[in-house]
């Protein structure tokens, strides 16, 4: 496979800056100040959401276990971590020893030669039961058969929405409810003099934010990013109803400064009690129930992801931890990646913070536990249930070229995603119309189709 | 061989060669001090600059392993169609401008409170200077929370009594909110040039002035104004030269945001280089804003230079 | 009224007598300014100050509609941020801003010097070139800094943003330099060299110290540019050599729960620069506007 190493002019560039770079760096020696002692140091890029930030904080039980390694994290926010750890991964930056990515990069990476092959270590890694996986999940973190980046929490996305609200309006969540139900119980529970929105719906750019959410819901209603002959459908009857139904639901009924509110912010306007719904990631349970970082807990509902035309509308993603290639220290990072995915760590983080806590969605055996059902009873089987029930295969109702539920599987969908998402975005501010921001969007799309067409 | 050119115009009388080679290796031991710093700036500012142009012209997709073909200006001809970098050069041009002249006029009149004694006006002044100092991305941050949230921010309860308690500032504001922060930034960083100005101001101009029983507006602008407009145009230089480079600001408060209604070319282009991984393009962006900035520059530079450097060349 | 004899309200009506403009404490009109003067100043650093008063919050009473002004004051957040990793950020950015700001000076000296005498050609030409490197926007560069740095393995190098820095700062302190090097009476100079002084001995000995004060100006520019720099850091770093403003990169998504720890983090990145500014912003002053004219 390709490496980027030997593109032209990168030789010759060592010249330019690596001359005057080596000079002074020649007599001073190491990196920073923060260069570890005798031992191994790991370099871990992750994306900072709460169950990432628990990781972190356990750290002192991996570096127990294996002495001598010791671990330093960069978390960042979800755009600024990608931006990051993709450079750094297709570069062969070489920065990190182990990278956070997800089943979007994990098979495209993998076929590129960037990441290693962890199937040789997880067969030789005794008690690490790789067979406990989710059957979707590892499926989408394999390439040849072989896995490629390991689960840490699986996700699909359903609708919270708070019960004691609901209780108090009453009104009754259907058991799958439709989009438009939901539109019309968010304009009743909008009430944003006492603080509270309708609904929480993310709107910040970035494929990974705000697309996620509406690409989930452009699929139950119909619309499909290209044809099979990848065709651009970014202006078609449905994709444009889609996205006026997204827009017009979160600026009429949605939470205050929804441009700007991606996971992270939406996760917290729901838990500090200022939205009646939210409908996102499942993973957003690990925070929502914890009563140490949320208003309101055990105050929600859970109801499967609303849908229009299909049968299910939720995602499938899993943010997963993967070695690059250029790390020198593939079987250390190894003991580490292995920690951080293994059942243990899920005790451990049940015996530390509690079992609500856990990231899940990623193991069977999670999802079996009497302990977890007892805390998760609200929302384990709609979340088991969205994860089995998404297809990326086959995400909406007419054919695709591509794969992926909430994303397309293709390299260039990180920049056109975060285009099209900024268009959106820019719709939900209500700077421009959604009829402005598809026509715009829909040259994007049209553009990286056309390099498809060539390709067929 | 420019020296063996000017040399026999300066000195016609010297047709030994022992003369002029001592007379060039005192120019050499005059140069020579500034070699390090010349080599070491075109060493790390140019170097990489060449690559940039190479990169321009070649369609090169990091996430692409396989690309990386010569295009030709292909890349050129997409950049400047693209609606996006047209929308990105107006915005850095508005943001930067609007700054630099706000700024400027903050600037002088903290300045022109300053230039006289009362009590407490070393606290003053610190206090005056501190935005200037504070972490950019601190600043950002601040603005975009603290003052400027929707629900919580200083900013929508001071301005609630005028109706405009609600308004998302970042988000439906986002020019006018980053401007914001910027002047806040820079409007220290410019009293401090004016302030040295005004300090710099002969006392007789003034009292003369006063003598003639002209009122203070009229000293200020028939007096104070064209003494300092040396130290406004230095002002004006140097803000302008990092303003037009801000990066931090937006990235930290609205990430180009709402779609790319606050981006300027510099977040742009690092968006398309390290969100789009387009590099071929970002490049191509990248040299058409430095031939725009050398342009601009050469124009502005020249008109500045003359101003600075005609007197002292006449004194020497 | 005498008052209005010895020191005419300003603004208001035009100075009849030639009083001394500057001295109008203790008068009405003076008092009156100098209250204006503090009240201006107060509403304009009040950001920098609500950020300070924010840092002792607790993260409930930082988010009150409206806001809060009187609490019991907490060093909660200033803890949590020295345990979060804080440190090591602080000792690269403190070898950034050092090691850049000195290797500035070192190179920056012999180059203002050689402009400031009269003899070297095209003063204007070289003085032009070092300014118009600061045009060159650093996005146009960064990505084959970026592969370069990779392929020698200098990628999360403290050393890297050094030599960057330096390049960055060096065109601004060669300029401010110059001008004060204008500033040595050429006669001094020249009494040193006819006593058969080298170069490096008179910059040393008889230059340096008449424009010790331009020197400090031009280094603490230096450092305020170098603490604060954001595009490289964030870029070219990840753990090893990442600098405070890349610390703060983790309260982008801070809207909801974090303002206090946001505001401690803010102050503490920020305490450094702004009490050496306060200490030396005389120099700060002086320097600016004799780089300015000069």
């Amino acid at each position: 496979m390709p490496r980027t190493k030997g593109r032209p002019g990168r030789l010759a560039a060592l010249g330019a800056v690596g001359a005057a770079v080596s000079l002074v760096s020649g007599c001073a020696g190491a990196g920073g100040v923060a260069a570890g002692g005798d031992g191994t140091t790991l370099v871990v890029a992750i994306v900072s959401n709460p169950q990432m930030e628990d990781a972190i904080s356990l750290r002192s039980d991996f570096e127990k276990e294996n002495p001598g390694v010791d671990l330093r994290f960069v978390t960042l926010p979800e755009n600024e971590a990608r931006a990051k750890i993709t450079t750094s991964v297709a570069t062969g930056g070489g920065e990190f020893d182990a990278v956070m990515i997800s089943n979007y990069e994990t098979r495209m990476w993998a076929e590129n030669g960037w990441l290693e092959n962890l199937q040789p270590h997880i067969d030789a890694s005794e008690g690490y039961d790789a067979g406990d996986f989710l059957q979707p999940i590892r499926e989408s973190l394999s390439y040849r058969g072989d896995m490629y980046s390991v689960p840490f929490y699986g996700e699909s996305s359903f609708l919270a929405y708070r019960t004691d609200l609901f209780e108090e309006a009453g009104l009754e969540m259907p058991a799958d409810p439709t989009w438009a139900e939901v539109a019309d119980l968010a304009a009743r529970l909008h009430d944003p003099e006492s603080g509270t929105a309708g609904i929480c719906l993310r709107g910040l750019p970035g494929w990974g934010e705000l697309l996620a959410p509406f690409n989930s819901m452009l699929n139950t209603f119909g619309g499909r990013w290209y044809d099979e002959d990848w065709n651009a459908q970014l202006t078609s009857p449905e994709f444009r109803r889609a996205a006026e139904f997204y827009v017009d639901l979160v600026r009429k009924h949605g939470q205050p400064g929804a441009a700007g509110s991606g996971f992270g912010d939406c996760l917290t306007h729901y838990s500090q009690g200022r939205a009646a719904m939210f409908y996102d990631a499942t993973a957003m349970v690990s925070t929502v129930e914890d009563p140490d970082s949320s208003k309101i807990a055990g105050r929600s509902g859970y109801a499967p992801a609303p849908v229009s035309e299909t049968d299910y509308g939720g995602w499938l993603y899993t943010w997963s931890l993967a070695i690059p290639t250029t790390s020198e220290h593939t079987d250390a990072a190894w003991r580490f990646l292995s920690w951080m995915t293994d059942k243990q760590y899920t005790k451990t983080v049940a015996d530390e913070y509690g079992w609500e806590r856990v990231p899940p969605g990623s193991r069977v055996s999670t999802f079996e536990n009497p302990q977890y059902q007892e805390v998760a009873g609200a929302y384990a089987e709609p979340m088991r249930e969205g994860i089995a029930d998404a297809d990326p295969k086959d995400p909406g109702i007419r054919p695709v070229p591509y794969t992926g539920v909430q994303f397309l599987a293709i390299p260039e969908f990180q920049d056109l995603g975060t285009r099209v998402s900024q268009q959106l975005s820019a719709a939900v501010a209500g700077q421009i119309s959604v009829d402005q921001a598809l026509e715009q969007s829909q040259q994007y799309a049209q553009s990286v189709g056309d390099s498809y067409k060539e390709a067929q | 061989m420019s020296a063996t050119a000017t040399a026999p115009a300066q000195r016609p009388a010297a047709p030994a060669p022992t003369p002029r080679a001592r007379r060039r290796a005192r120019g050499w031991s005059l140069r020579a001090p500034l070699l390090p710093a010349l080599i070491f700036t075109i060493l790390v500012t140019q170097l990489p600059f060449l690559f940039t142009i190479f990169y321009s012209l070649r369609s090169w997709n990091l996430l692409r392993p396989d690309s990386g073909a010569f295009a030709g200006l292909d890349n050129y001809a997409y950049v400047l169609t693209d609606a996006q970098f047209l929308g990105a050069a107006l915005n850095t041009v508005v943001i930067t401008a609007s700054c630099v002249l706000i700024s400027m006029a903050v600037g002088i009149g903290l300045a022109m409170l300053l230039d006289r004694r009362f009590a407490g006006r070393g606290v003053v002044r610190t206090l005056l200077i501190t935005p200037f100092l504070i972490i950019p991305v601190a600043t950002a941050l601040l603005w975009k929370t603290t003052m400027f949230d929707p629900v919580f921010g200083l900013v929508g309860f001071v301005l609630t009594p005028l109706g405009l308690g609600e308004v998302n500032w970042v988000a439906q504001y986002p020019v006018v909110s980053v401007v914001t922060a910027l002047v806040w930034q820079w409007s220290p960083f410019m009293m401090l040039l004016v302030l040295a100005g005004l300090q710099s101001q002969s006392r007789d101009v003034v009292e003369a002035g006063q003598v003639d029983g002209a009122n203070r507006w009229q000293m200020f602008t028939n007096v104070t104004l064209p003494h300092l407009r040396r130290y406004i145009e230095l002002g004006v230089l140097l803000g302008s030269i990092y303003v037009v480079n801000t990066f931090d600001t937006i990235y930290m408060m609205t990430q180009g945001g709402p779609g790319t209604a606050s981006s300027n070319l510099p977040f742009y282009i690092y968006q398309r280089t390290f969100l789009g991984f387009d590099i071929g393009q970002s490049a191509a962006m990248g040299v058409i804003v430095v031939i725009g900035t050398i342009v601009v520059a050469t124009l502005a530079l020249r008109l500045i230079f003359r101003t600075f450097m005609s007197d002292q060349e006449a004194k020497s | 009224m005498t008052a209005t004899a010895t020191a005419p309200a300003p603004r208001t009506r035009p100075a009849a007598a030639p009083a001394p403009r500057r001295r109008s404490r203790g008068t009405v009109g003076g008092t009156a300014l100098t209250v204006l003067t503090w009240a201006i100043a107060l509403v304009f650093v009040s950001p920098a100050l609500w950020m300070v008063l924010t840092a002792f919050k607790t993260e409930g009473i930082a988010q009150t509609d409206p806001p809060t002004l009187l609490f019991q004051p907490t060093l909660e957040q200033f803890r949590d941020v020295v345990g979060a990793d804080f440190t090591p950020y602080v000792g690269n950015s403190l070898i950034a801003t050092l090691a850049s700001t000195a290797l500035v000076l070192v190179l920056a000296t012999p180059a203002a010097y050689a402009l400031s005498i009269r003899p070297v050609k095209r003063t204007k030409d070289v003085l032009f070139f070092f300014i118009s490197t600061k045009m060159l926007p650093l996005v146009a560069v960064v990505v084959p800094i970026y592969v370069a740095a990779a392929e020698v393995g200098m990628l999360d190098n403290i050393w890297t943003l050094v030599v960057l820095y330096t390049a960055m700062n060096l065109p601004i302190a060669v300029w401010m330099l110059r001008s004060f090097f204008l500033e040595v009476p050429a006669g001094v100079v020249e009494a040193a060299q006819m006593e058969g002084a080298s170069l490096p001995r008179v910059l040393w000995s008889v230059m340096l110290p008449i424009m010790a004060p331009g020197v400090a100006a031009t280094a603490l520019i230096c450092m305020i540019f170098s603490w604060n720099e954001f595009f490289f850091a964030v870029n070219l770093t990840a753990s090893q050599a990442a600098t405070v403003p890349v610390y703060l990169v983790g309260f982008i998504t801070s809207e909801g729960l974090y303002w206090a720890q946001l505001a401690a983090a803010a102050t503490m990145a920020s305490l450094p620069i702004v009490v050496i500014g306060w200490m030396a912003q005389r120099q700060l002053v002086r320097g600016l506007s004799m780089g300015a004219v000069k």
